[in-house]
């Protein structure tokens, strides 16, 4: 214990005697630990936007995509599809799940020539897509009840088609077929991407009810727990097929987070070489110090330091100085990546903003210490070689 | 019943290879014992294996042959983290050129030994080298560096850095070797002083016959050979050490 301890205290009091030359080392290692640590709870935040940003447009992790196999049995129409799914949704046990159908339906008004992009889905594909309005609201199991259908649109459809009138004066629209009728926009989507044209969502019941002609069940998404992903990827074609309706069930894609991956491998790269670059500084100081006080060592063993302390102490002194360089390092990362303005990086702000990674921290913490300990090893065992008498006479 | 001597080496020889091949042949068969709070002398010329002897003694180097029993037991058989903790345990030393640390203030250099110390000794470091300190009559001077120092003051840092740790035996190597006559005598008498406070044994290395003479025994070490000698009887001294002019005038009447 005092032993530890002793070599602690011994180590502090060498950086302090020597802190003008450490302390020049060490702004290299604390710049490195900072980058590194900076950079890895960037990136975690990075995959965080991105990861929210996929989820937006496929669905959540892990959301399965069931594509249609072709028509079901004939005479089955898409209410009694949907009906199905529903079914083996609910033995399974799966929460969330969505159909996503295509529809074609004109609108009066607006310009010729004008296309809308019609979607019509359940109200669960607002919690799976991680939608986000405007203004207004998404859909409520209620809607479906409604006697006239009701969107949630982008403003492109409501400068299209209600004269870009707020979706709080409830605009109306009138949706055209065989029975026209008149539709109320309770929601205001984001834009997707620049210059995007006129878009339009429906409750499907309400789109089944009102133009069951022109509805399609191209997909359903189903929202399941990761692990158990590969399971009703096996499970759920199977079972629909069996009820009649034969799909197709697709794992999203790892792109993104193999992206993520690299870029972090790479990221950390360079901050590891940076903070090699750091060690070696460290290295060249801590040798000259330990020429330096070759008497001072002979002096310490006179005192009865064995030559394991020695040896300890010397590794010590770079262990403690690039130990207090990645707590700066660590800390000034704190400070930068908690004040990134990621609203204004990412175009809006993450749902779920991870706290400060503490892996990241740790990844910053051991790499200052491993290099402390790797620049001190040679002094070390330079410092253990040194003989006792010719050192006092140094 | 004769008591164990605290220091008993038996025939000690030290001898180095030169680079040529040859053999240097630093002590020849030393003999000497020290016993509790014995006061000891060796004098000798530059290059006479003075210093070897001492680092012998304390447990710095190590004989090519012979004896050394500490306490009645073989130091040969140590090994290193032993011998380290006998070093620090029962010895201090007293250089000629101080050898305080540079960059740390006298306080921090007599509380240094304690660093390598267990128990009550580690923890209250700070308060034992500030009695220590006192005891040299630094007590003014805890937080002044070395460099601000004279070079007497510097001495009693060093002795008082020699005495924190209680050791049973005191290893001064010219003591007074960088000091003027005044300041040397002053200093001695604080060595003596001290180790016959704590009981401690002192062994000091010198060039100076009047310093040598204030210790119950003295040895003269010459061409690695230990032999007693009585600076009461300068003559027979004279007789097998020449010694300058200003070496002998230090010889007490």
């Amino acid at each position: 214990m005092t032993g530890v301890v002793g070599a602690i205290v011994e180590a502090w009091d060498e950086l302090r005697i020597h802190r003008v030359r450490v302390l020049l080392a060490l702004v290299g290692v604390a710049c490195a630990v900072t980058a590194i640590t900076g950079i890895t709870a960037a990136v975690t935040m990075f995959g965080q936007a991105m990861q929210e940003q996929n989820e937006r447009m496929s669905g959540r992790d892990t959301t399965l995509e069931a594509w249609s196999m072709g028509p079901a049995e004939a005479g089955t129409t898409p209410a009694e599809v949907d009906a199905i799914v529903d079914a083996v949704a609910e033995r399974h046990k799966i929460s969330y799940h969505s159909v996503r159908a295509t529809t074609d339906l004109a609108v009066r008004g607006g310009e010729s020539g004008t296309y809308v992009e019609w979607s019509a889905v359940d109200v669960d594909s607002g919690i799976i897509t991680r939608q986000d309005l405007e203004a207004g609201r998404w859909f409520t199991e209620s809607d479906a009840e409604r006697l006239a259908p009701v969107l949630v649109v982008n403003q492109a459809f409501l400068d299209a088609y209600a004269d870009g009138a707020p979706v709080t004066t409830h605009p109306k629209v009138v949706l055209e077929g065989e029975s026209p009728v008149a539709a109320t926009v309770i929601g205001v989507v984001p834009v997707q991407w620049n210059d995007e044209g006129p878009r339009a969502l429906m409750l499907f019941d309400q789109a089944v009810r009102w133009f069951p002609d022109r509805v399609m069940a191209d997909s359903y998404r189903f929202w399941v727990p990761p692990e158990l992903a590969d399971r009703f990827a096996e499970v759920l074609p199977r079972d629909l097929a069996a009820a009649g309706v034969p799909f197709d069930v697709q794992k999203p894609m790892a792109d993104a987070l193999v992206i993520d991956r690299v870029l972090q491998y790479l990221v950390l790269g360079v901050g590891g070489f940076a903070l090699l670059l750091g060690g070696l500084g460290l290295l060249n100081i801590a040798l000259v110090t330990v020429r330096y006080r070759i008497r001072e060592i002979g002096i310490r063993r006179s005192f009865g330091a064995t030559s394991g302390r020695v040896f300890f102490g010397v590794l010590m002194e770079s262990v403690v100085a690039t130990t207090v360089a990645g707590v700066v390092g660590v800390v000034i990362a704190v400070a930068v990546i908690k004040n990134i303005p990621i609203d204004r990086i990412f175009g809006r702000p993450l749902d779920d903003l991870p706290g400060f990674p503490f892996d990241a921290a740790l990844v910053g913490m051991a790499c200052a210490v491993g290099i402390g300990a790797l620049a001190g090893l040679i002094p070390a065992i330079y410092a253990v070689r040194v003989k006792v008498i010719d050192a006092i006479r140094y | 019943m004769t008591a164990t001597p605290l220091v008993d080496l038996q025939g000690v020889t030290r001898h180095v290879e030169l680079p040529d091949g040859s053999t240097l042949e630093i002590l020849r068969g030393v003999d000497l014992t020290v016993g509790p709070g014995e006061h000891v002398a060796i004098v000798g010329r530059s290059g006479t294996g003075k210093s070897t002897l001492l680092n012998i003694l304390g447990l710095l180097d190590s004989p090519t042959s012979g004896e050394y029993l500490l306490e009645g037991e073989p130091v040969g058989r140590l090994r290193s983290r032993a011998l380290a903790r006998r070093r620090g345990d029962d010895f201090g030393f007293v250089f000629q050129q101080f050898n305080l640390l540079q960059g740390r203030t006298a306080l921090e250099n007599v509380a240094a030994p304690l660093l390598y110390a267990r128990g009550k000794q580690f923890w209250n470091r700070t308060r034992l080298a500030t009695r220590s300190l006192e005891r040299v009559g630094l007590g003014a001077r805890l937080d002044t560096r070395p460099e601000k120092l004279s070079g007497g003051e510097q001495q009693r840092v060093a002795i008082a850095r020699a005495l924190v740790r209680g050791p049973r035996v005191i290893l001064a190597d010219e003591p007074t070797g960088a000091l003027d006559v005044e300041t040397g005598q002053a200093i001695m008498t604080l060595l003596d002083d001290a180790a016959s406070e704590t009981g401690a044994a002192l062994v000091t290395i010198t060039h100076d016959l009047a310093i040598a003479a204030r210790a119950d025994r003295q040895f003269r070490l010459a061409d690695g050979v230990l032999v007693p000698i009585h600076l009461d009887a300068p003559a027979a001294v004279a007789e097998s050490t020449p010694m300058s002019e200003s070496e002998s005038a230090g010889i007490p009447a």
